[in-house]
């Protein structure tokens, strides 16, 4: 048993850690702002290997593992919630099941584009009358000829509209519920498929979040992912990994609020003292600490669970529960240690707040954490 | 075209507190870091190399330790790292520092040297010059650019006091680099994962061919006789205001301390 972090993965942290003060941190605040997706960031990661730190380096990626990956969620999340979760959503969430479900053709075609930045990834499985129930499809594929035809609509898609690579969930057979649904990978500018429209939402704001629409849309057979029936379980071991990232971008979001909260207590003055020097301040803090360092375990243990190839699932899901609850209470008692510093835009954890509850909800809500781990518990 | 570049691991300053009791410097818990005037030098070979072609091999004097600076050179592109460390060069002063790099890059092909302009722990500026004395080759300092015509001759932007000079030399050459000339890249994620894999080659005095008795300690004219931290001044104040407003500041201040 060790807990130290390999040497190649100190030196990755200490280079994501510059990279994100240095070239994230100064534009977290706009890009939240004026809800812009940051595409300049994007090809800045894209240069140093962020976009495809998992894969290896035949597929065009670095060839690092997923406690890399985590680092870098955390640690761009740590400046910038929305920077995390555009990595977070392309690795785990198209890049991941591509590499892990793909036949050698399509990793060849889609991989080395991917990692290199040139493609943006993205994942449409939530529709309308399916979030938590994800079986409840509505979206259908008709096969015909060497081609299928999707009709349906799908989301709250991150990065929509900037991704070119979609995998996408669809009913082949509705007779069948779960085992009749199948995984497609789209490509943007598909005769067919358009973007709806662009959500405006409480947190996350610079991530582009689309409705994605599918009117006849044909997708060759080629670009199915996996076997014909097979989507359902991709789509569970694609958000089991997804939720490792989600977990480090709540981590990284609350290391960021305690982080501000320790610099403030200790400049602001009240009753002629800093108040870091009051116990209030102290046991609440170092509950928080406590809190967050958890979470940091809970999110590298189940890394290393998957990059030791034994099952994670369970691991992933109570390292999202925890760490997202936990981001969202540091985050809100950081806006109270502020006081009414802390409810402006003059501070930055006002966003980490707002940044913070969607980690509760997407990839799978707090309940839905709750019901993977009481399924391995009660099996 | 061979380039070595010099660099050293350092304590990082921007952290670092002085006792107070006895005017040194706490060095526990203080992160370690590549010499920021390195960096640029390695930024300054490495772009030679993506432009030109090039074999960079970096060096640094140092404990074991060292090779973690050793390994960031290596993920943000250099192609060799060489670790000199030997007990007999402990306690060394830039002299005896300057005599056991030259003695190692004698053993060593180079068209250009490059180090940083100094370190910022001890702020000397001298290694880098020592050691083109040592090796008798011309020297440019203070460089902000080095380009180079493919062949052997290198154009230098040096800064002075006044402006910029602009300077040839032909290889072989020794340039020291300061921090405004370039942003040195970032590490990439896959130059970290090849650069845990490399090799570092380890040297001691005795694979140096170095006269011994110009190494470390012994080898170091240098003494120091007291450290100690500067008396701490109060922030003063500051005014942000048109010239002719602060020039009545200025003589009201000057004379309210009887100065003029």
């Amino acid at each position: 048993m060790n807990f130290e972090l390999s040497k190649r993965q100190s030196l990755f942290r200490q280079m994501i850690r510059e990279f994100a003060d240095k070239e994230i941190k100064p534009i977290a605040a706009e890009i939240d702002e004026n809800e812009r997706f940051p595409l300049e960031s994007v090809e800045k990661m894209a240069g140093l290997g962020i976009m495809g730190i998992p894969v290896p380096a035949k597929y065009g990626g670095a060839g690092g593992d997923n406690i890399m990956y985590s680092i870098a969620v955390e640690e761009l999340s740590r400046v910038c919630g929305t920077t995390g979760v555009i990595v977070s959503a392309h690795t785990s969430l198209c890049v991941a099941p591509i590499l892990e479900q793909g036949t050698e053709e399509q990793k060849i075609k889609y991989l080395p584009r991917l990692c290199s930045g040139e493609w943006v990834g993205a994942f449409g499985l939530t529709e309308p009358n399916a979030g938590t129930d994800a079986s409840a499809q509505q979206t259908t594929a008709v096969e015909d000829g060497d081609d299928y035809i999707l009709n349906g609509t799908k989301i709250f898609i991150t990065n929509a509209g900037y991704a070119h690579v979609y995998i996408i969930f669809a009913m082949t057979d509705k007779s069948i519920g779960v085992k009749g649904i199948s995984t497609f990978i789209v490509e943007k500018d598909t005769p067919g498929f358009t973007i709806g429209k662009k959500e405006l939402k409480l947190g996350i704001r610079g991530s582009a979040t689309c409705e994605l629409i599918f009117e006849n849309c044909r997708i060759p057979k080629k670009n199915l992912l996996g076997k014909v029936g097979g989507g359902f379980s991709i789509a569970m071991k694609t958000l089991d990994g997804g939720r490792i990232g989600i977990a480090a971008q709540a981590l990284g979001i609350a290391q960021g609020a305690i982080d501000e909260t320790i610099k403030y207590t200790k400049e602001r003055k009240q009753f002629g003292k800093s108040i870091s020097y009051f116990q209030n301040t102290q046991f609440q803090m170092a509950d928080l600490y406590t809190k967050i360092e958890a979470s940091r375990l809970l999110v590298r243990s189940a890394a290393f669970k998957k990059d030791s190839g034994v099952s994670y699932s369970c691991d992933a899901a109570m390292a999202k529960l925890f760490a997202s609850e936990c981001a969202m209470e540091v985050t809100t008692k950081a806006v109270q240690f502020h006081g009414g510093y802390g409810y402006t835009r003059e501070y930055p954890v006002e966003r980490m707040m707002r940044d913070a509850k969607i980690t509760e909800i997407y990839e799978g809500t707090s309940e839905v954490q709750r019901m993977v781990i009481a399924a391995k518990m009660f099996k | 075209m061979k380039i070595v570049v010099c660099i050293k691991q350092v304590p990082d300053t921007t952290e670092i507190k002085i006792n107070p009791l006895t005017g040194t410097l706490i060095r526990d818990g203080v992160p370690s870091i590549m010499n920021p005037d390195d960096k640029c030098g390695l930024e300054v070979a490495l772009t030679l190399k993506d432009k030109y072609g090039a074999h960079v091999t970096v060096i640094t004097m140092g404990p074991p330790q060292a090779d973690d600076v050793l390994r960031e050179a290596l993920a943000m592109g250099a192609d060799e790292a060489v670790l000199l460390t030997d007990r007999k060069f402990a306690g060394a002063d830039t002299l005896a520092t300057s005599n056991a790099l030259a003695s190692a890059l004698r053993k060593m092909e180079w068209n250009l040297i490059v180090t940083g302009r100094q370190a910022i722990d001890g702020d000397t500026a001298q290694v880098g010059p020592q050691i083109a004395e040592h090796l008798d080759i011309p020297q440019i300092s203070y460089a902000e650019e080095v380009s180079y015509d493919g062949d052997k001759t290198f154009k230098v932007k040096r800064q002075t006091e006044e402006g910029y000079q602009i300077l040839e030399a032909d290889s072989p050459l020794l340039v020291t680099v300061i921090t405004s000339g370039n942003k040195p890249r970032y590490m990439s994620v896959k130059g970290i994962v090849e650069a845990v894999e490399k090799e570092v080659h380890t040297l001691g005095a005795a694979d140096i061919n170095a006269d011994e008795s110009k190494l470390g300690l012994k080898g170091s004219p240098t003494k120091v006789h007291k450290a100690f931290s500067k008396g701490v001044k109060s922030a003063g104040e500051q005014f942000e205001v048109e010239p002719e407003e602060a020039v009545g500041i200025i003589i009201s201040k000057l004379k309210e301390k009887f100065i003029i």
